[in-house]
């Protein structure tokens, strides 16, 4: 006999297992703090350099970006500042690209774990998310005290555009580490093909060059998917922070900034939004799985 | 048939008509699944763990699942803790259910004994109060004494599980799920456990507990539930079960 209706829940009663998803992990702030501290700890355990790690590996990556394209492709000449244009986004796609890439190998990774206790399973993905974060605050300072050495005066609007930029970086992440991770549990394919949108992350923003030279090439409407793209806004949403009030102001930001960070936001939500759903959606399945 | 309206208010675990089939995949990467798809090969096989199971747990209750290996009782208890989701019928609980079971699933070996105590207890449901309320009974129970502030990777694999279990038999609960406690430590220890889950059962908890140390069950436990390849084939006194589970193996 079959039953098409779920039996009522008497008061008191749960379904073990049905949790309420991302509600639930900040319902466990606590746990989550400790996942975080956790990764954060392990992370550089048994290394002399310990936590300069953290300040060398983007110090490199800017080192070997600036020579070649700052120097060699002279971009140098053409991008004033360039060296805190293009820091600006590498911060932004680092972000990125280690929030999503941690986020979607965190399942598996954690196998273990969720193959053995229940607990919100997107517990994982976010912490990786806040793990991301941790390693950006250095970067940042390094970032901020470069921009101050040039004349930088921090304010307000450049507050809110560092923060707006954050929050679209942190969701749209997350969101792809919750759809992407969810899908590597069945088919490890996932971690590679993600492997390969980091790789391409870097260049499909303007980190390395400037918008303008995108949209002498790219009809209207294609531009506009380009900006939309929540990595490149957030990309220029930081050169507003840190980059624009160090220039003269020549070679500006694109003039409709604000509306494609309100899409990338939007967009970003719902990337969240479908993450979740698939997430619960396969998520039934993690324990057997993996 | 069970429904979860008509039992008794006081009830700590519902089964309902539970059935759980595993699908073994043959396929491991979306390549290979399409192309066993393309040649029509076969993708997966069908398993069933649990086959219409129902019965309920009231509170205070002991109860051994019994049965050989593959009959499902592992299944069951990963379903009552949450892990597992049954593919039709229900599993209720009431309370807080947490378990025994492989103990040690949430250590981290680059993390201290200390760290690690918050860490699993945490992972186990406990909130931070609870934690540092109980940290030095964990400890105490645990016997690692000085090492606790030592990394876990250089614990004896004996510390390792004491400090585990300790953690885990001290995590705040309605509703214990153990499986195979008799696995930990020496001895002395694990006559120890056994009092300890003794004394929490006397305290009004609620126990499950798949063991394949049959004359410990029996005597830990006042009922069995005995499963033959995912059926419910007997639910009754513990001894009962035990006998007629010996009897199957002849």
């Amino acid at each position: 006999m079959s039953r098409t209706v779920a039996s009522a829940t008497r008061e008191g009663f749960v379904r073990p297992g049905h949790g309420a998803g991302l509600l639930d992990v900040f319902r466990k702030r606590y746990l989550l703090t400790l996942l975080v501290r956790k990764e954060v700890r392990v992370r550089y355990r048994g290394s002399v350099l310990g936590w300069l790690w953290s300040y060398v590996k983007p110090l490199t990556q800017f080192a070997v970006f600036f020579l070649a394209l700052g120097i060699f492709l002279q971009q140098n000449r053409n991008i004033e500042n360039y060296p805190i244009y293009m820091f600006s986004g590498l911060v932004v796609v680092n972000l990125f690209s280690e929030a999503f890439s941690n986020g979607t190998k965190s399942l598996v990774d954690n196998a273990p774990l969720i193959k053995k206790i229940y607990l919100p399973r997107e517990m994982f993905p976010v912490a990786s998310t806040l793990v991301a974060l941790v390693n950006f605050v250095p970067q940042v300072l390094v970032l901020l005290s470069v921009s101050l050495v040039v004349g930088w005066h921090p304010d307000l609007t450049q507050g809110l555009a560092f923060v707006l930029g954050t929050i679209i970086i942190v969701l749209f992440a997350t969101g792809l580490g919750m759809l992407f991770g969810s899908v590597n549990v069945l088919f490890r394919d996932a971690q590679n093909f993600v492997e390969l949108i980091v790789l391409v992350a870097t260049w499909a923003s303007p980190v390395l060059y400037q918008w303008q030279m995108v949209a002498k090439v790219l009809p209207p409407p294609f531009m506009f998917v380009y900006q939309i793209n929540p990595l490149t806004a957030a990309v220029e949403l930081f050169h507003a922070t840190f980059w624009y009030p160090t220039t003269d102001g020549r070679s500006g930001l694109p003039p409709e900034l604000a509306v494609h960070s309100v899409v990338a936001l939007l967009i970003s939500a719902a990337t969240l939004l479908v993450g979740q759903l698939v997430f619960r959606r396969l998520e039934n399945r993690f324990a057997q799985d993996l | 048939m069970l429904k979860i309206s008509e039992v008794p208010p006081e009830t700590r675990v519902v089964i309902e008509d539970v059935r759980k089939t595993f699908k073994l995949r043959h396929t491991h990467s979306l390549k290979e699944t399409f192309i066993a798809a393309l040649r029509r090969r076969q993708i997966s096989t069908l398993f069933n763990a649990l086959d219409q199971v129902s019965f309920t747990i009231g509170e205070g209750e002991s109860v051994a699942l019994l049965g050989f290996n593959g009959s499902g009782k592992s299944t069951l208890l990963k379903l009552i803790s949450g892990v597992f989701q049954p593919d039709s019928g229900s599993v209720f609980t009431r309370g807080r259910v947490a378990g025994l079971i492989e103990v040690g699933a949430g250590f981290h070996p680059d993390l201290s004994g200390r760290e690690n105590i918050f860490l699993n207890a945490a992972i186990l449901g406990m909130s931070r109060r609870e934690i540092e309320e109980r940290f030095d009974e964990i400890v105490e129970f645990s016997e690692i004494g000085a090492f606790i502030d030592t990394e876990v990777k250089h614990y004896s694999s004996g510390m390792f599980l004491r400090l585990a279990f300790s953690v885990a038999i001290h995590t705040e609960v309605d509703v214990l799920l153990v499986d195979e406690i008799l696995s930990v430590g020496d001895e002395p220890f694990q006559r120890k456990c056994l009092a300890k889950v003794r004394e929490l059962h006397e305290r009004g908890k609620t126990l499950v507990v798949v063991s394949h140390d049959l004359d410990m069950v029996a005597d830990l436990c006042e009922r069995g539930i005995l499963l033959r390849k995912g059926q419910k084939v007997f639910d009754g006194p513990s001894h009962e079960a035990v006998t007629m589970m010996r009897s199957d193996e002849e």
